[in-house]
């Protein structure tokens, strides 16, 4: 049986209280031991199993392959709760060989993936099919994510209990709102009986309009159409009513604006079901980003302003935003390198997104622990993944490990993903993944 | 003497001494429009592409006509009768172009930005004839070179731009020009066509069209596209211009010396009454004729002399 011991690293399991210098040994793609200089840490059951001592870990085994991790961080892999990976239907843009090495390249080991493929991932057929490709050919572990209605259209429920039985982790027609509040209500409610996560698109489609960027001073100057703060501020007020109106489980993806992060905290407070995820780049840009027409800095939502940036980052440190997600969604450079109201939407973020989230650590906005938390035990946590996001003995053996000091240059032609549609090219990071594990094996390294 | 760029592409970058540059020389070429014969050897062999991706009257001939007062070859395409309808991107065309060495292109094209990426694109001159609701620069040019003309200053005018502030390239490159030149601009239209911020560039914005003219020195009447109706921007064009129309009524509260501009087309009886337009403040058709100028103008200051 495979076994990998991680030795000599700085041992971080947000969702056991573990932060100290120690070991993890591997066997087959289970976590088999974790030792702590200095701390009792707690098996499975939560018994003490074993004082630290002085003994290492694996110590006189044979076939053990041994990974000095000093210097480094070692912790849970991460698990992106929002990527596109293109894949039925777009391979040009992003497949699912490609997505995943990205992800692996980045220190994720479990990414959650839209549905917004072609055929769109509203039946069992094609969640098998992404499944079975993921099997064959991902370097990570493939979270489907099926679609709330049928062909994204937002008219009819899809199958959405067999969705789950095959496999997907939640349910979005993310890209698309789900314009209509009767049938958003349905989903909520329906997804109940399978305690399914309600991931929303938050936006007033109508107030939205031919919107291609924040508006403001900025597309004002660029005479460029706006899309305002309060298209988003809308319908995360709608959609927080319809949580309390069913009970259901509210997810709110990329939060963008003040705004939004202002009701969820409210809607926390009041103890309602709803949790919400950010990306990197809206906590890291602001819509000035777009100065000179850069289509790299086109999504939706779009990039808002610094005000909204400090929203967002006191939402990460009270709480408020439990997540942090990619919204990795690969576009082929003929769709980017056009003027820019015909430009695609999306950014690539996999292999971005960890030296952007640890400037939140060196801005005293998150601690080491509570970063990793939100990259890797919470989004566990509302998938329902019990054996992943934490180092516990007998969890899955996805362990990303980390040098933090690590400095680099983002060149987007070196990048795993299939496309380059990145803002952060030629940026000056700190922090890589240099070995990512999944299920005991070694999937990257650097 | 030459501008130390290679485009024209807005008015927010261009400096004070660039602009006084472009119009003084403006000034001296106007004479070359009233000659016998009208034309001047100054950019022979030079090669000029107009490439218009919007319909236009003004501007494309106004172009054409300084390009060619200048001796150089002028060569129009317009997107109707180009490979642009069979699909080909903006990239693909700019390639194509410069392929055939041109020493400057003049793009007016719906997408704002179009112009700058075209710039980035080519190694010839760009000049923006305008790029969606972004900048229009040679328009702001030629009102600021009829402006001065008519005050011989600028600087302490005060200039009302009434209309459809959101979607007007003129009414930006306008507002950066006048204000760069020490005059203040005071915008004025409906709520919904008044954009986000846009006093962050120092202009005023009031609501009235009234209070606007009542001590401007010029009022700039901005068209208005009959299409804003359908999008809801305002109720219907009689009511639109019954508030922000000017006709003579308005105009008996404005100042006594006060000039009226339009870049054109206008509607007449819409944004502006015909006997405003054909009276004695307008000076829409001396705005047309210092359009020739300042056209020749930038052709002579990007492409004039040996490149440096």
């Amino acid at each position: 049986m495979n076994r990998l011991l991680i030795k000599g690293g700085r041992v971080i399991d947000p969702a056991n209280g573990v932060d100290g210098i120690g070991d993890v040994l591997i066997e087959g793609e289970k976590i088999k031991e974790i030792r702590i200089e200095g701390q009792r840490v707690k098996g499975p059951k939560g018994q003490r199993v074993k004082d630290s001592d002085t003994r290492t870990l694996g110590h006189s085994d044979t076939g053990l392959r041994t990974i000095d991790a000093s210097g480094l961080l070692v912790c849970p892999g991460f698990i992106d709760m929002h990527t596109h990976l293109r894949e039925p239907g777009y391979e040009y843009k992003e497949t699912i060989r490609t997505g995943t090495m990205a992800a692996a390249a980045g220190g994720f080991t479990s990414i959650a993936c839209m549905a917004n493929t072609n055929p769109v991932n509203d039946n069992a057929s094609v969640t098998r099919y992404i499944l079975k490709k993921a099997m064959e050919e991902g370097a990570v572990n493939v979270l489907p994510i099926g679609a709330i209605s049928k062909g994204l259209k937002g008219e009819t429920l899809s199958e959405i209990g067999e969705l789950k039985d095959s496999g997907c982790v939640a349910i979005s027609d993310d890209g698309r709102p789900v314009a209509n509040s009767g049938l958003m209500r349905l989903a909520m409610e329906y997804a109940r009986q399978f305690n399914l996560l309600v991931i929303s698109h938050c936006e007033d489609t109508g107030l939205a309009g031919d919107g291609v960027m924040n508006e403001g001073f900025v597309s004002t100057k660029l005479g460029l159409k706006g899309i305002p703060d309060a298209a988003e501020d809308i319908m995360v007020a709608r959609d927080i009513a319809l949580a309390e109106l069913t009970k259901g489980r509210l997810h709110i993806a990329h939060i963008s604006t003040k705004g939004s992060v202002a009701l969820v905290r409210n809607a926390k407070q009041r103890g309602l079901n709803i949790t919400a995820e950010v990306t990197p780049h809206h906590f890291t840009l602001t819509d000035e980003a777009v100065i000179g027409y850069n289509t790299n800095a086109k999504m939706n939502p779009p990039l808002r302003t610094m005000q909204d940036i400090d929203a967002i980052k006191r939402g990460l440190k009270d709480g408020t935003i439990d997540a942090i997600a990619t919204d990795h969604a690969p576009q082929d450079s003929d769709e980017k390198d056009v003027e820019f109201d015909k430009a695609a939407n999306g950014i690539i973020g996999l292999e971005t997104a960890l030296p952007l989230c640890l400037r939140l650590v060196s801005d005293n906005v998150l601690t080491l622990s509570e970063l990793i938390a939100k990259l890797s035990a919470n989004p566990a946590k509302l998938f329902g993944l019990n054996s992943k996001g934490t180092l516990k003995v007998g969890a899955d053996a996805d362990i990303a490990i980390v040098d933090l000091n690590k400095e680099w240059i983002v060149d987007a032609k070196e990048l795993k993903s299939k496309s380059r549609n990145t803002p952060f090219d030629g940026w000056k990071m700190k922090g890589k993944a240099v070995k990512t594990i999944v299920a005991g094996k070694i999937v990257y390294e650097r | 003497m030459r501008l130390k760029r290679k485009d024209i592409l807005t008015i927010e970058d261009l400096a004070r001494d660039e602009i006084e540059l472009i119009l003084s020389t403006a000034q001296s070429f106007k004479e070359v429009s009233e000659r016998e014969i009208k034309k001047v050897p100054t950019l022979r062999g030079r090669t000029i592409i107009n490439l218009f991706y919007e319909a236009s009257t003004r501007t494309r001939t106004s172009f054409e006509i300084a390009a060619k007062r200048m001796s150089a070859d002028a060569i129009n395409i317009s997107a109707s009768t180009s490979s642009v309808v069979k699909g080909e991107t903006l990239k693909d065309t700019a390639k194509n172009l410069e392929a055939m060495n041109p020493d400057c292109i003049v793009l007016r094209h719906p997408s704002s930005g179009a112009s700058e990426i075209l710039a980035r694109l080519v190694k010839c001159s760009v000049i923006n004839a305008g790029d969606g609701s972004h900048e229009h620069p040679s328009q702001a040019l030629l009102d600021l070179l009829t402006v001065r003309e008519r005050f011989e200053k600028i600087e302490g005018l005060k200039i009302a731009i009434i209309g459809d502030i959101s979607h007007s390239r003129v009414a930006r490159s306008n507002i950066y020009g006048f204000i760069k030149l020490g005059a203040e601009v005071t915008v004025a239209g409906p709520p919904t066509m008044i954009p986000s911020g846009i006093e962050k560039t120092g202009c005023r914005v009031l609501y009235k069209i009234e209070d606007a003219i009542k001590d401007a020195d010029v009022i700039m009447m901005l068209r208005i596209q009959l299409e804003r109706q359908k999008a809801g921007l305002f109720p219907t064009v009689r009511e639109y211009s019954r508030l922000f129309g000017l006709d003579s009524i308005k105009l008996a509260n404005a100042k006594k010396d006060v000039v009226i501009l339009h870049p054109g087309p206008i509607n007449r009886g819409v944004e502006i009454s015909s006997d405003v337009a054909d009276g004695p403040y307008s000076l829409i058709l001396g705005q047309v004729k210092n359009g020739v100028a300042v056209r020749m103008a930038l052709f002579y200051l990007l492409l004039g002399g040996s490149r440096e």
